[in-house]
C-alpha cells in the first residue's frame, strides 16, 4: 500500500529560480504553496502571497504589558504595600522608577518576540512530512525548494509535476503524508 | 549595497552555499580539535579551577579574605564587575546596532561577539553576587511576595542593576539563540553521529527553512536588534548610576552614563579583537574574517577610545570649572595622590597607545592590533580601579581616609574569571558554528535576486 501523498517538492539550484517558480505557480492558480531555503530570500514572501507577519503588534503589546506591570509593581510596593520614606522622596517618586520600568518593557517585549516567532512558525515541531522527502536535507545547505500540497484543489499528481518541471525544477520528489 | 559589501567580503567570492558550511560547520563536526584548542582549554580550565577554589574559600570564610575595608568598601569585585559587563557591550553593538545601520561586514563576527557578550555577562554577574556577603540570599534582590513582607528598595541603583544586568543577560541569550536556530538546523542535517544529530535536532526545534519561518524570522531578528540597542545603552548607564547617584566626589557626575557606555564599547572591541585574531589564525578563517574586518573594528576601537579620552578630559575640566573643594581634590588626588601611577598608566593605555590606530598599516597588522587590544583591556581595567578606589579612599573627612590593597584572593578571582570566560569560549567554538553560516550565505553575490526578474531560465 502506498502512503497518501502530502504533495510534491521541487528543487531549484538558484534563489532567483525559486522566486520565479513560486510566482508562476501562483499565477497558475495554486494556493497551498510553501518554499524552503537555507537563508531568507528577498521577494519570496511576496511571490508566495504571504501576508505580513503580525509579530510587531504582539511585541508592542508584550512591551506595553511589561512596562505597565513594572511601573505598577514599583508603585504598589513602594507606596501602597510597604510605604517607606527614602531620601525624603515622595512615595510615588516616578523618576527613580524609570530604569526598572524600562528594563521590564524590553524584557517582556523580547520574550514576546521570541515566543511569538516560534508560535507563529509552528515550532517546536518534531516532525513534518517534507523531512521524509529524498534530498530535503539540502534545504539547509544549497537547495531551494518549492512545495505544492496535495490539499490544493488544483493538485494533480501528474499535471502538477509537469508544471514544476517546466518551471525549471532540477528534481521533483513525492512527499508522503 | 553592492559596493561596500563586495569590498568587505571580497575573498568570499570563491565560496558557494555549500563550501561556506563545510568550512564553518566543519570545525564543529570535525572529529578532532586542533592541538592549540586542547592546550588552550587546558589552561582555561586550570584557571577556572583557581576561580572555584577562590569562590569556595570565600563562601566558607567571608569577604574578609578580600582587601575591602572602610573606607574602600568596593574593591576588585566591583572593578571586575564593571570591566566584564563593559566587555559584553561590544557584542551587542556588533550584533544589533551594526545590523540596524546595515553594516554587512558584521555578518562574519556577530556570532562570536554575541557569545563573548554572554560569557562576559556570566563572569560579571558572579562578582556582585560574591560581594553580597551571603550570596546564597541573592534572591532577596528580586521582588517576590516573601514571608518577611519586604520589597527591594526600588529607588536604589543597586536594584536597578539587578534588573538591567539580568534583562541584558536574558535578551543577549535570546538574540544569540534565535540567530543560531537556522545554523543548528544545518548542523542537524549534516551531523553524522547519532548523539550530535539528536542534540542539534532538539535545539533546532524542527526548523525547516520554510518561507513562513523566514518571514517571521527576519521581522523578529530586526525587532530584537531594535530592543537590544536601547537596552545595551541602558545597561552601562545603570551601572554608572551605581556611582553617579551617590554623593562621593569623583562619582557624582552627569558625564558618567555616556562616558561609561563609550568605555564599555571601547573595552569590548578590545576583547573582540583579542578573540578574533587568534581564532582566525587557528582555524584559518581568513576568508571570512578578512583584514578589512580587522580594519573596521580597529576604527571603531579608535573612535570609542577618543570618546573615552574626551570623558577623561571633561572629568578634569568640570572638577576645575565647578570649583567644588572636594571635586577638585578628588581630581588632584588622581593626578598626584598615592594611586597616581594607576591614573597615568590608564592614560597611556587608553589614550596614548590607541592613537597608533590612525595608521592604516597598524590597523592591517593583526599582531599589532592584538597587542594594542590587550593594552586597551588592561587600561580599561585600570580605569575602573581609579574610579572605584581613588574616589573612596579619600572623601570628605581626612580623619576617615585610608588605603586599599588587594589580597591574593582578589587576584585569584580576577585571574580565575578569565579562566571561566576562556573555558566557555573554547567550549563554544568547539560545539557551535562560530560564524553565522546562513548570514554569510545570504551575503554571497549568488544569493541576490534581482528585482523584476522572471525566474526559470
Amino acid at each position: 500500500m502506498t502512503p497518501r501523498p502530502w504533495g510534491l517538492l521541487a528543487r531549484f539550484d538558484r534563489p532567483a529560480e525559486l522566486v520565479g517558480a513560486a510566482e508562476r505557480a501562483r499565477e497558475a492558480g495554486y494556493r497551498r504553496l510553501d518554499a524552503y531555503s537555507p537563508f531568507p530570500i528577498e521577494g519570496l514572501s511576496d511571490a508566495l502571497g504571504l501576508r505580513p507577519t503580525r509579530l510587531p503588534l504582539l511585541v508592542f503589546a508584550g512591551g506595553a504589558v511589561g512596562g505597565l506591570a513594572g511601573f505598577g509593581l514599583q508603585v504598589w510596593a513602594m507606596a501602597v504595600d510597604y510605604p517607606l520614606v527614602v531620601d525624603g522622596k515622595p512615595f510615588v517618586s516616578w523618576p527613580s522608577f524609570v530604569p526598572v520600568t524600562f528594563e521590564l518593557t524590553v524584557l517582556c517585549a523580547a520574550l514576546t518576540t521570541v515566543l511569538g516567532l516560534f508560535a507563529l512558525s509552528g515550532l517546536p515541531r518534531p516532525h513534518h512530512p517534507v523531512f521524509g522527502a529524498d534530498g530535503f536535507e539540502r534545504a539547509s545547505r544549497d537547495g531551494f525548494f518549492l512545495a505544492i500540497e496535495a490539499a490544493d484543489p488544483l493538485f494533480d499528481a501528474n499535471e502538477t509535476r509537469d508544471l514544476l518541471t517546466t518551471l525549471g525544477a532540477r528534481e521533483v520528489a513525492d512527499v508522503a503524508e | 549595497m553592492k559596493g561596500p559589501e563586495s569590498e568587505v567580503l571580497g575573498p568570499l567570492r570563491g565560496h558557494d552555499f555549500a563550501s561556506v558550511e563545510d568550512r564553518i560547520g566543519g570545525i564543529v563536526l570535525a572529529r578532532k580539535a586542533p592541538r592549540a584548542w586542547t592546550a588552550g582549554i587546558a589552561v582555561a580550565l586550570l584557571l577556572l579551577l583557581g576561580f572555584l577554589y577562590g569562590t569556595t574559600y570565600l563562601l566558607a570564610v567571608g569577604v574578609g579574605i578580600w582587601g575591602v575595608n572602610a573606607p574602600v568598601g568596593w574593591g576588585f569585585a566591583i572593578i571586575n564587575f564593571v570591566w566584564w559587563i563593559g566587555i559584553g557591550h561590544a557584542g551587542t553593538l556588533i550584533s544589533a546596532i551594526l545590523l540596524l545601520l546595515r553594516q554587512p561586514w558584521r555578518t562574519s563576527i556577530n556570532r562570536l561577539a554575541e557569545a563573548m557578550t554572554l560569557f562576559a555577562v556570566a563572569c560579571a554577574a558572579t562578582f556582585p553576587a560574591l560581594h553580597l556577603g551571603r550570596p546564597w540570599l541573592f534572591y532577596w534582590l528580586v521582588p517576590y511576595p516573601d514571608t518577611m513582607g519586604l520589597w527591594p528598595q526600588f529607588r536604589s541603583p543597586l536594584v536597578w542593576d539587578i534588573f538591567a544586568v539580568s534583562t541584558y543577560g536574558i535578551v543577549s541569550l535570546l538574540f544569540w539563540f534565535v540567530g543560531l536556530v537556522p545554523d543548528l538546523a544545518a548542523m542537524r542535517d549534516r551531523a553524522r553521529g547519532r548523539a550530535a544529530r539528536m542534540a542539534f535536532g532538539v535545539l533546532a526545534m524542527g526548523w525547516r527553512g520554510s518561507a513562513e519561518h523566514w518571514r517571521s524570522y527576519e521581522t523578529a531578528y530586526l525587532l530584537l536588534a531594535g530592543l537590544a540597542t536601547p537596552l545595551v545603552v541602558s545597561v552601562h548607564t545603570v551601572v554608572s548610576f551605581d556611582f553617579a547617584v551617590s554623593v562621593i566626589p569623583g562619582w557624582h557626575s552627569t558625564i558618567f552614563p555616556p562616558y561609561f557606555v563609550a568605555g564599555a564599547i571601547f573595552s569590548g572591541f578590545g576583547m573582540v579583537l583579542c578573540l578574533v585574531i587568534p581564532l582566525r589564525r587557528l582555524y584559518r578563517l581568513e576568508d571570512f574574517i578578512t583584514d578589512k574586518h580587522l580594519d573596521a573594528m580597529a576604527k571603531l576601537l579608535l573612535a570609542s577610545g577618543l570618546i573615552v579620552a574626551y570623558g577623561y578630559g571633561m572629568e578634569a575640566f568640570m572638577a576645575w570649572y565647578g570649583g567644588g573643594t572636594y571635586e577638585v581634590y578628588a581630581q588632584t588626588n588622581r593626578f598626584r595622590g598615592p594611586y597616581a601611577p594607576t591614573y597615568w598608566s590608564l592614560l597611556v593605555c587608553n589614550v596614548l597607545v590607541p592613537q597608533l590606530l590612525w595608521s592604516r598599516r597598524v590597523r592591517r597588522a593583526a599582531w599589532a592590533l592584538f597587542a594594542i587590544s590587550l593594552i586597551v583591556l588592561a587600561g580599561m581595567w585600570l580605569e575602573r580601579f581609579v574610579i572605584v578606589v581613588t574616589s573612596l579612599h579619600r572623601d570628605f573627612l581626612p580623619s576617615s581616609w585610608g588605603m586599599y590593597a588587594p589580597t591574593r584572593w582578589d587576584w585569584v578571582l580576577l585571574v580565575g574569571s578569565l579562566g571561566l570566560f576562556g573555558a566557555l569560549m573554547f567550549v563554544f567554538v568547539r560545539l557551535l558554528p562560530m560564524i553565522s553560516i546562513f548570514e554569510v550565505r545570504a551575503s554571497l553575490p549568488q544569493a541576490h535576486v534581482e528585482r523584476g526578474r522572471e525566474g526559470g531560465q
